[in-house]
């Protein structure tokens, strides 16, 4: 079977200048395949080139080179379009339709007919919490609930392909839990999710893969546990009851001893430091043990370290 | 063809929730007002000078709706992004073309008609108010249905400009495409006067040029026939059919040229 997105060498350049226009490549050379069922995090700081990928998926943009394919089919073929839903960056819709008007006129434009469109209509509006505010103006919506129109017209057809450009952007705590819940039912029924983002936590809460992209080139990619299983850097131990020799003891095992609130000291220790055995060892002396964590490498000091490595923009053209 | 008439109807319903009311009222309160001060000051001519504004006001206010409503649903739309939702649907971008352009033109229909019947019911009430002596006089009769003619005319004519701005808007600025569409427009009624200009000039190379813009340029004075009507002089069939064809040829090949240019365009 075919991957569910494929890229090949796509490349954009955007003619920059007034006068005489240069291009500047604002993705260079990004070949990608994910599979049906992924969701997969595309992830990168400011300007990288996300929203650029996406749009060229959708071909809102055209490939300056390189090519793209959705369910093994060229981008832009209507009959992909069926079955694929987007969320553009800060969406945005016609003020003066009403949520119910704009989402039902998206399904009938899918071609549901009759009361289809009204069980779809309602069904998208509750999953996205709109359910009181169908029959007011988007003119009168705040700029989270439009993100919320946005996720709600991207789910209309049940989509086999999702893609989101930053999903989470502009949305109170509870509904970015509501759109984790959602993205997570997706992958349950075997839809395949491609989501762009900054925010680090939701790609490691839900992502099977990701791909970083630094500049417009494409700096790492790959599974999540790949990427963050080697980097055990350590270990926090936090402990009560301390006597001022453990205290000297303690100090000198550890990297560093923090005194906490309350008497309790935060333990830092080495990744090849044996945590059970010291614990045995303190714990005969009367030291409580209040809790004990391994100090992990997260995506976002993976992020941080790939951004900062990654080498400067190569110029398009001359 | 159904996502055609969904784009048409989604564009019909947001331009009449928008400005197009509006322009309905004011239009319609001018017009009472216009006629009101005018057969206050004159006698027996009043008639004319009424049909005669009216149909301008028609024409003018109809023209304000199609420069505006028509550049802005495309340009709008694009500048905002909501057609980044609307591209990724199963619609194509000449579908979107065409369903904004019927759309325009069914709101054009729509304020013209509500425009007419305001126009019908100041006539209504000069023919009331007029004494027998006073009627004799008229070219003619007030609720004249050859008006309609000429309103008809200006349809096809507001039609052809709709698409010149839709046209201007798939690739300008609104602001860009609001001046070329009004100087389009404005050139167009004085095409006639290019063809008389190519005589009277001495050299070739101006002359090819004044040619070619008169062919060029849409021709609008045939869909004038205003004075014709108020005068009542008759109109043939003959005109009327051939205008309204070359309206739908011109028509034609500017919405060609528009899905054209909107085909390959980049929304960025
Ligand atoms: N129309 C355009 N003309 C010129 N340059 C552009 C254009 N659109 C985007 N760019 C450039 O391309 C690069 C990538 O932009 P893009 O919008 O894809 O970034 P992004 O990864 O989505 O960033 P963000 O996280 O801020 O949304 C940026 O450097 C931007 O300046
Ligand atoms: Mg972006």
């Amino acid at each position: 079977m075919a991957a569910a997105i494929e890229t090949e060498h796509l490349t954009k350049d955007f003619p920059v200048g007034f006068w005489r226009p240069r291009p500047y490549r604002a993705l260079d050379d990004l070949t990608l395949q994910i599979e049906a069922g992924e969701v997969f995090g595309f992830l990168g700081p400011n300007g990288a080139g996300k929203s650029t990928t996406l749009k060229l998926l959708m071909q809102l943009l055209f490939a300056t080179r390189g090519t793209a394919r959705i369910l093994g089919r060229p981008v832009g073929d209507v009959s992909v379009r069926r079955r694929i839903g987007f969320l553009a960056e800060n969406p945005y819709f016609y003020d003066y339709l009403t949520a119910e008007e704009l989402l039902s006129y998206f399904a009938k434009l899918f071609g549901y007919r009759g009361a289809d469109v009204t069980t779809r209509v309602s069904r998208v509006l509750d999953d996205a919490g709109l359910g009181a505010e169908r029959r007011k103006r988007l003119r009168q919506f705040s700029k989270g609930m439009l993100q919320r129109v946005g996720l709600a017209q991207a789910l209309i057809n049940d989509p086999d392909v999702l893609f989101l450009d930053e999903p989470m952007s502009g949305l109170d705590p509870l509904g970015r839990r509501r759109v984790r819940d959602q993205i997570l039912g997706l992958r349950a029924r075997g839809c395949t999710v491609f989501f762009s983002s900054h925010i680090l936590s939701d790609a490691e809460a839900l992502c099977s893969r990701v791909a970083i992209v630094v500049r417009g080139r494409m700096v790492a990619s790959g599974k999540l546990t790949d990427i963050l299983s080697f980097g055990l850097k350590g270990w926090e131990l936090v402990v009560a009851n301390v006597t001022d020799e453990v205290r000297a003891e303690l100090e000198k095992r550890a990297r560093q001893v923090t005194p906490l609130a309350h008497g309790r000291f935060m333990v830092d220790l080495s990744p090849d430091a044996d945590p059970p055995r010291l614990m045995h060892e303190l714990g005969g002396r009367g030291i409580e043990v209040v809790s004990l964590n391994p100090v992990r490498d997260t995506l976002e000091d993976y992020f941080v370290q790939t951004v900062a490595a990654a080498a400067p923009r190569p110029t398009g053209g001359v | 063809m159904r996502a055609i008439l969904l784009v048409a109807g989604a564009a019909f319903k947001e331009s009449v929730r928008d400005r197009v009311p509006y322009s309905m009222v004011i239009f319609a309160v001018l017009m009472m007002a216009a006629s009101y001060l005018i057969s206050q000051l004159t006698a027996g001519q009043d008639l004319k000078i009424i049909k005669d504004l009216g149909l301008a006001a028609l024409s003018i206010f109809g023209l304000l709706i199609a420069v505006f409503i028509g550049i802005g649903l495309v340009s709008k739309e694009v500048e905002k992004k909501s057609v980044f939702a609307l591209l990724t649907k199963p619609v194509t971008r000449p579908q979107f073309i065409l369903g904004k352009y019927l759309g325009l033109v069914m709101t054009l229909i729509v304020n013209l008609a509500v425009m007419t019947v305001a126009y019908y019911l100041v006539l209504y009430y000069m023919d009331v108010m007029a004494t027998p002596a006073l009627r004799a006089g008229w070219p003619a009769p007030a609720l004249d249905p050859r008006l309609l003619v000429a309103i008809v005319l200006i349809v096809a004519e507001l039609a052809l400009v709709t698409a010149v701005a839709l046209l201007f808007s798939t690739f300008s600025s609104p602001l860009l495409s609001a001046l070329l569409t009004l100087g389009l427009w404005v050139a167009g009624h004085f095409n006639n006067d290019l063809r008389r200009f190519e005589n009277v000039l001495d050299v070739p190379a101006l002359a090819w040029i004044a040619r070619g813009l008169y062919y060029v340029l849409p021709n609008l004075a045939p869909f004038n026939v205003k004075a014709e009507v108020v005068y009542g002089v008759p109109v043939a069939a003959s005109h009327v059919g051939y205008t309204l064809l070359y309206a739908l040829v011109y028509i034609s090949v500017l919405l060609t040229a528009a899905t054209a240019t909107f085909r390959r365009r980049d929304f960025k």
